[in-house]
């Protein structure tokens, strides 16, 4: 499997702790069914544990965008945690980093969410 | 614009190419081809996961846009290594696009359009990315790497 995504709470938030590749096909769409299932079960305060994202393509990026706007719909928050280099990367030089709330430290991400 | 250029290696250069059918199972093992040919020719590292990304990307899109997944249809790619940069063309049988019509991902009407970032990402990472028609039919994407200075490699 090209993407493994456990699932945690802490306080209010749901840490989804992801490892693996997010491209085209399997990881993108296991990321959209881990996402709608939360939000399905009322879970809307989520952060995304990317540290063990080893590789990311076009459309997994589109899939984090894909997220982040689905979960803000539903009035939620969706936030990143432990950007690799080559992610922040991806999402810098596409502008991204001026939508999404990154952090590297999980505590500091958790009492981020209001 | 139509695919005319001359790719006839030289007696040094390295030439990969194989076919593959139109199946997203297929691009990791053509990310890995271009993996292992950036690492032998010299290229930082991360110039080996940009250029690996923009391989990967290009093949998807044969895949995707140009073949519209049709397993029946070929996606040809050619790996030409030379002294001074590596070319990779990517052929698929689709109708072609206008890639002058492609909108910047960057543009705040579009950040939050979960589509429409690879080709930039391909533009990005390579020092130079042409959208061919091939005159037997289908797209043909070219795109160019220049070597770092050499001290051994291939």
């Amino acid at each position: 499997m090209s993407l493994t995504i456990s699932h945690r709470t802490v306080g209010d938030v749901t840490v989804l702790d992801l490892s693996g590749k997010i491209t085209i096909g399997e990881g993108s769409v296991q990321l959209r069914e881990s996402v709608k299932s939360l939000l399905e079960n009322g879970s809307k305060n989520i952060l995304l544990n990317l540290g063990d994202v080893s590789y990311v393509d076009s459309s997994g990026i589109g899939e984090l965008v894909h997220s982040y706007t689905t979960v803000k719909n539903q009035q939620g928050q969706l936030k990143l945690l432990n950007l690799t280099k080559k992610i922040q990367d991806l999402l810098m030089i596409t502008k991204l980093l001026t939508v999404f709330d990154t952090f590297d430290n999980e505590a500091d991400a958790v009492a981020s969410f209001t | 614009m139509e695919a005319t250029q001359n790719d006839t290696p030289g007696q040094a250069d390295t030439v990969i190419e194989f076919t593959i059918a139109s199946h997203y199972r297929f691009v990791e093992m053509v990310g890995s081809v271009a993996d292992q040919l950036t690492q032998l020719a010299g290229f930082e590292a991360e110039n080996i996961d940009w250029v690996g990304l923009a391989v990967r990307e290009s093949v998807v899109n044969a895949i995707k846009h140009g073949n519209q997944l049709d397993a029946s249809k070929p996606v040809e790619v050619r790996f030409h290594l030379t002294d001074e940069k590596l070319l990779v063309v990517v052929r698929d049988r689709g109708n072609g696009f206008d890639a002058s019509h492609v909108a910047d991902p960057r543009a705040p009407e579009n950040l939050l359009n979960p589509n429409g970032r690879g080709i930039f990402y391909m533009r990005t990472f390579m020092d130079d990315v042409e959208f061919l028609s091939h005159r037997q039919g289908g797209l043909e994407v070219r795109m160019t790497k220049r070597r770092p200075p050499r001290n051994g490699g291939c």
